[in-house]
């Protein structure tokens, strides 16, 4: 019984508008569900990071901030542009659009199980929303949720928020696992007739790689969540060792708090590798469309994209450091997360030689494209400094590693979230965006990033500590620490403000926007050479594409265009690329 | 093709749709996720059992002075009562009668191919007969775990102040979902055989999952019997 796209059962045609956009089970509507579901609360945490600003920059002007206020806001924060935002947008929105079309498949091989998938994330962005509401309000024990204090009388939300939180947290490792099992056997098993392996976009080795160890990784949190839940609840001791809380023994007994780190961290480490490899692979596939080359050493960028995942699963307590470990080990973590450099500058150098003498096209994809490079080698350069344990040490609770992570896995997935929205935008929508508000709001959103991120890495030198509510007056801070933090304050402002730029770019262009052709850029993978645009449900219409070579045949020299689609017979022209 | 010569296609230098990817053999949709889920599962199991190594405080494993007073954070190895053995005992029958469902399944399929014949009722009621024991099986070993649970909580091993007890219930507990999930499958099995649809792959996948449970029970039991 072979299942090749093609013998698929056939596709659940609904007939009520409830069936086609609700309840769907094709591919693109759940993807532009997900992606919907995941900006929306991506957008709250965004206004929580502002408001971490504002108190920030101008301590004590906005009284609704209180000190517990703050750490709640630097929790939400952080875990819902980690998990729900970054996470559910790159697997669950562009995985869900893009794997189907781009490996020549009408639909995810469990359509269902896809649907329900998205449903459980929607009910762990509602529980995670509802945790703002409970008494004590959602949680502040920072978004690594380190026992016991975050279970334990004083700190926010230790009553529900934590729990809500565990519980919103587990289901979301249960809708990954159902999307992510599908993703996996999608591109393992539906490809259509032609596309090897090797002739997959890296987007999509991306994504498939990624999914694999989301669903390797997300259990150590579903442990972690639900471990957490029953010390909390059942007064279990996983994690709370003995303690005096308020002058009262908790109860508890002989717990291991270094337990949940290494739970959570063994988490935690792939998830920078989760949401970073989807955002490597998009963003070759867009230098090499809108460089009109192919990709330089596409065989060594897909190797780099399975040994970068292997890897990241050996190096874990690199978050750790500071809790202090065995010496030996601090040698073979901070090794092993040196080694992760040199499949990264791999790609980097790969992603610069197919820039090198290519026929680049600064349109808006390309400069978010571009402006990725900027900041990913930015932010990759200061987590080599961060890898070494003995300048970790120093560092570790300072805003430099805020600037750090921030710059190379907050601003560099998202401006690729960014440019890979334009890309396809003309696909999704069959509409084109407005050119020269995309341009604005790229300049004021890459410079913008930069103001804010570059002087976190000065005032991290200098010793200034994360997640304070209020620094007061310390002599080793000197005065220029609060101008750069006022400073930040603004650019960040401005950088919030210009959104507003995109999102209206982006809905009035939907309903004002010109007609988009079917490939604007010219590209040669398969999404493009759909027989409609919008693809509609099914994506192919009577017969599926055969794949004839692979995605990059960009400038080859006599062919009668300067790209070769995928399915694009071998007579249409010189096959073979320059090598 | 190995995977290793997959992966070192050079898809530049080879187009043409004709000769490339010529549609091998291709596992079921469902044994593929099936697979894949066995990692999932396995990566959870292996998860739990490197926390309660860790949370018993092995050699190489941790860190003393967290621990309470007597260095072993309060960790009282649990008793091992003869339930704990009829239940394993209960899994394994279940495996076994897994397995002759899908072995008579199989053989009726086999019949069915070679004469144009339905399949007589009788061979279908054996079928059913075959599927009804092993779910009950199952059903059995999840009333056990129960049972054993209480008998515990009746000894005094409460999830509060006894690791080796909340460990046992988590991993139960962990275990005991995946066995309802597998009476979920059983169930449609079930339904699709009883309404005469073809069961042939539900009934096979779900043979190996029962047996994959097994594999980790007893690897579980392992693991509670030797600390």
């Amino acid at each position: 019984m072979a299942t090749i796209a093609n013998d698929l059962k056939p596709l659940h045609h609904p007939h009520s508008w409830i069936g086609r956009y609700v309840w769907s089970q094709d591919h693109k509507v759940i993807a532009i569900q997900y992606a919907l579901t995941a900006v929306s609360v991506g957008l709250l945490a965004l206004v929580l990071s502002f408001l971490m600003r504002l108190q920030l920059g101008f301590p004590g002007q906005f009284h609704f901030i209180q000190p517990d206020n703050y750490l709640q806001f630097v929790t939400m924060h952080g875990m819902i542009m980690v998990v729900y935002l970054l996470t559910a947008l790159l697997l669950g929105g562009f995985g869900n659009y893009l794997i189907p079309l781009m490996i020549g498949a009408r639909d995810m091989v469990f359509p269902f199980v896809n649907m329900l998938s998205y449903w459980a994330y929607l009910l762990s962005v509602i529980v995670l929303i509802a945790s703002l509401f409970v008494p004590g309000g959602p949680t502040g024990g920072g978004w690594t949720l380190y026992p016991p204090q975050t279970i334990l009388e004083g700190t926010p939300g230790a009553s529900w928020g934590i729990i809500m939180m565990m519980a919103s947290l587990a289901i979301f490792v249960v809708a990954f696992t159902m999307g992510g099992l599908n993703y996996v056997t999608t591109v393992l098993q539906a490809r259509t007739r032609g596309m090897t392996l090797m002739r997959m976009p890296c987007s999509v080795w991306g994504i498939f790689v990624a999914s694999i160890m989301g669903l390797l990784a997300f259990p150590a949190l579903f442990v972690a969540a639900v471990m957490t839940t029953l010390d909390s609840v059942a007064g279990t001791s996983f994690f709370v060792p003995t303690i005096l809380s308020m002058g009262k023994p908790t109860g508890h007994e002989g717990g291991s708090p270094i337990l949940f780190q290494h739970l959570f961290w063994f988490f935690g480490h792939p998830e920078v590798y989760i949401v970073a490899l989807p955002a490597f692979g998009i963003v070759s596939d867009l230098i090499s469309v809108h460089a009109r080359k192919n990709l330089f050493g596409y065989r060594m960028m897909v190797w780099a994209i399975v040994i970068i995942g292997v890897l990241s699963f050996f190096v874990w307590a690199h978050h750790m450091y500071v809790s202090g470990m065995n010496p030996y080990f601090g040698f073979f973590f901070a090794t092993s997360t040196l080694v992760i450099a040199i499949p990264t500058a791999i790609k980097v150098y790969n992603w610069l030689l197919t820039l090198w003498r290519g026929d680049i096209h600064l349109r808006v994809p390309m400069l978010f494209a571009i402006a990725f490079l900027f900041t990913f080698i930015h932010g990759g350069l200061s987590g080599l400094f961060l890898g070494n344990v003995s300048v970790d040490v120093p560092l570790s609770d300072t805003f430099f590693v805020v600037g750090h992570f921030h710059m190379v896995m907050g601003v560099s997935p998202i401006l690729v979230i960014f440019g890979a929205i334009y890309h396809w935008y003309p696909k999704i929508t069959g509409r084109m965006w407005d050119e020269t508000l995309g341009r604005l709001h790229f300049w004021i959103t890459f410079l913008g990033a930069y103001a804010i991120f570059l002087p976190m890495h000065y005032i991290g030198m200098l010793g200034v500590p994360r997640r304070y509510y209020a620094l007061g007056e310390t002599g080793f801070i000197p005065h220029s620490v609060h101008l750069a933090n006022e400073a930040i304050t603004i650019a960040a402002g401005i950088v919030f403000a210009a959104q507003l730029l995109f999102f209206y770019n982006m809905i009035s262009s939907l309903f004002r926007g010109a007609r988009a052709d079917p490939n604007p850029w010219g590209a040669a993978s398969l999404e493009w050479q759909t027989p409609d645009t919008p693809p509609t449900h099914g994506n192919w219409g009577p017969k599926l594409p055969i794949v004839y070579r692979w995605a990059y045949d960009y400038s080859v020299p006599g062919a009668a265009r300067d790209f070769i689609a995928q399915n694009e017979p071998a007579s249409a022209g010189p096959t073979e690329a320059p090598r | 093709m190995s995977l290793f010569t997959r992966l070192a296609e050079k898809s530049w230098t080879s187009p043409g749709g004709e000769h490339a990817d010529p549609e091998t053999y291709r596992p079921p949709a469902a044994k593929v996720l099936l697979i894949l889920y066995f990692g999932v599962a396995a990566v959870l199991f292996t998860l739990v059992t490197s926390a309660y190594l860790m949370r018993m405080g092995m050699p190489g494993m941790g860190h003393g002075p967290m621990m309470g007073h007597d260095g072993m954070g309060g960790w009282r190895p649990l008793p091992e009562p003869p339930l704990l053995w009829i239940n394993t005992g209960i899994l394994l029958l279940a495996s076994f009668a897994w397995a002759d469902f899908a072995r008579v399944e199989r053989a009726g399929a086999g019949a069915q191919a070679r004469s144009a014949q339905a399949k007589s009722a009788q061979a279908s009621n054996a079928l059913i007969g075959r599927g009804r024991t092993a779910g009950l099986l199952g059903l059995l070993f999840l009333a056990g775990q129960l049972l054993l649970w209480s008998r515990l909580v009746a000894a005094g091993h409460g999830l509060r102040g006894d690791p080796a007890a909340a460990f046992f219930y988590l991993i139960t507990a962990l275990h005991g979902l995946h066995v309802i999930g597998g009476l979920g499958f059983w169930a449609r099995a079930m339904r699709d055989l009883r309404a005469g649809r073809d069961a042939a792959l539900p009934v096979r996948l779900t043979a190996i999952y029962w047996h994959f449970l097994l594999f980790i029970w007893l690897l579980m039991l392992v693991l509670f019997v030797s600390t």
